[in-house]
């Protein structure tokens, strides 16, 4: 069996290929994930891509597709952050400083949006003019 | 005696020479080279790197976080602001730039995948695909930015919305992108009236507006907001059309006081956008580190002699899409300056490649470092990509995706 080959392997399997000689017997807590669950995944952030994109072909009002777009793309970052990254079968610990991360960053955005809404007037307002104009 | 191996090992691990060792000494307790003294078993170090390289990622979150305050902030005060500078970006451009980054995002998870069960050639299949993903990426960022320049839609003084607009590209006849000449914001007295009105608007709101739905649809009543809208003045804007316009919102359109925050929304867009891309380049580079260790050593050389191939291929592309039109203030024209750099660089990387392949008969033969055993910066540098894979998932529908 050549290396190339050593893809169609599954992870039980894994020891009956040329390269067997490196695994371990302490290397048997190593996750593999499966390849048709990468592909899969794959797949589906293909398809949300498009949906992003399909879904401004509507009009869901000022907000509303922010707020649909935000979704998806949070769908796909989910997907990503669990599969190819590995989250799903990691310590949780990995996945409490990622959340902890981004609960910061909302935390961050949301209460700064909340005080640019109550300073509206003044921050849109244009800077102050030195000379009155001559009509 | 089991020390003195120990460190025999850690010491030609160090000169480079890492597969040899891994055949000879795998069944010695500390067989693993890459175990440093300091961890129990090698699956406790892989977790610690792990561990370390998440909290790593954390920060870098929490760094784009910062520029997506920025932005959340700016889009909710000016929505118009975006949802006329995003007409100047090309949505298939960044829907094919999605599709190469997520793309190689699964062959990196890919590669992993292969390190872990030790096939070396599809480990090595999968790197290098990772990698031609990430600079298909960076050549259509490339595109899109030069046609932002042409357009003179650049960021700072390049943006011919902005107030500190300098036409930088004298554009050539018939390479017309747009037009180079500032639009009509506001001149010095209208600027003036404008905030005149607008202060009148603001200070005597209660009389002005009474029964304008538009401002406030209770208005005169008990639920009549405390805090008024700041744009008294709209004009066209989607909100009060019946069917609301989509795509169509024009520079007009736009009022008198978004005219002038335009640019700020290019200001953003190249801010966000460029610290992404300079994600991307330095996370080609650490693939290419990875690719450059997965492969024997005797190949090293010739591989290495690559990367400055490609680096000349791009400035020289790079220069070419100026057309002579940029000068480099008392020098060159770019484009010449990039026609010798990029020389020097191709002429560093035939000299690699040549020194590569001298070496490459005398050198040992062998294989790549990773495999079921050690896979760690395999690993490592996969989480990286994924992250940068990951912004740019939401980076596209909130720049490109605007209504």
């Amino acid at each position: 069996m050549t290396e190339s080959q050593a893809d169609i392997v599954d992870e039980n399997a894994g020891d009956d290929h040329a390269n067997d000689e490196q695994i371990e017997d302490h290397q048997e807590h190593i996750h593999v994930v499966p390849g048709w669950l990468l592909l899969t995944v794959f797949a589906v952030l293909l398809f949300l891509t498009f949906v992003t994109v399909a879904v401004t072909w509507i009009d869901f009002g000022r907000t509303g597709n922010v707020w649909i777009a935000l979704t998806i793309a949070s769908i796909k970052a989910a997907l990503v952050a669990l599969y190819f990254m590995h989250l799903r079968w990691d310590s949780p610990f990995n996945s409490v400083i990622l959340i902890a991360a981004m609960f910061f960053v909302a935390l961050l955005i949301g209460i700064i949006v909340l005080d640019t809404s109550e300073y509206n007037i003044n921050f849109s307002a244009p800077p102050p003019t030195s000379a009155r104009p001559t009509q | 005696m089991s020390d003195l191996l120990s460190k025999q090992q850690a010491a030609v691990a160090k000169a480079g020479d890492t597969s040899a060792p891994e055949r000879d000494h795998h069944h010695h307790p500390h067989g693993n080279v890459h175990l440093a003294h300091h961890f129990e078993t090698p699956e406790q170090q892989f977790n610690s790197a792990k561990i370390g390289m998440w909290v790593f990622l954390a920060t870098e979150l929490l760094m784009f976080g910062g520029l997506f305050c920025a932005y959340a902030v700016y889009r909710h005060n000016h929505p118009e602001v975006f949802e006329f500078g995003h007409t100047f970006l090309n949505k298939n451009l960044g829907a094919i730039n999605t599709i190469f980054l997520i793309s190689s995002s699964l062959t990196m998870a890919w590669g992993v995948r292969a390190a872990q069960l030790g096939a070396r050639r599809t480990l090595v299949a999968c790197l290098t695909l990772t990698l031609i993903g990430g600079a298909a990426f960076m050549v259509i960022k490339t595109i899109e930015y030069s046609h932002k320049y042409h357009e003179n839609v650049w960021f700072g003084s390049g943006n011919k919305f902005s107030k500190i607009y300098k036409p930088g590209v004298v554009v050539g006849p018939g390479g017309g992108h747009g037009s180079s000449e500032r639009p009509h914001v506001l001149t010095e007295t209208e600027r003036e009236h404008a905030a005149e009105v607008h202060e009148q608007a603001t200070t005597t709101q209660p009389t002005a507006v009474i029964g304008d739905p538009w401002v406030d649809p209770n208005a005169g009543t008990g639920d009549e907001a405390k805090i008024k809208p700041t744009q008294i003045v709209p004009v066209g804007l989607a909100p009060r059309r019946a069917t609301p316009g989509r795509h169509d919102i024009k520079f007009e359109d736009l009022p008198q006081l978004e005219k002038e925050r335009v640019a700020t929304f290019f200001n953003i867009y190249f801010l966000m956008t460029g610290l992404h891309g300079v994600h991307v380049l330095v996370g080609m580079a650490l693939i290419y580190w990875i690719l450059v260790r997965a492969t024997s050593p005797h190949l090293h050389g010739v591989i290495i002699g690559i990367a400055p191939l490609a680096v000349a291929a791009y400035l020289f592309w790079l220069g070419s899409l100026t057309h002579g039109h940029l000068t480099i203030p008392g020098w060159r024209t770019f484009e010449n300056g990039m026609w010798w750099l990029s020389s020097v660089v191709a002429l560093i990387g035939v000299a690699l490649i040549v020194r590569g392949v001298v070496r490459a008969r005398t050198a040992r033969r062998g294989r790549g470092e990773f495999g079921p055993r050690y896979y760690t910066p395999v690993d490592l540098v996969g989480l990286y990509w994924h992250l940068v894979d990951l912004i740019w998932i939401f980076l596209f529908p909130l720049l490109y995706l605007i209504h």
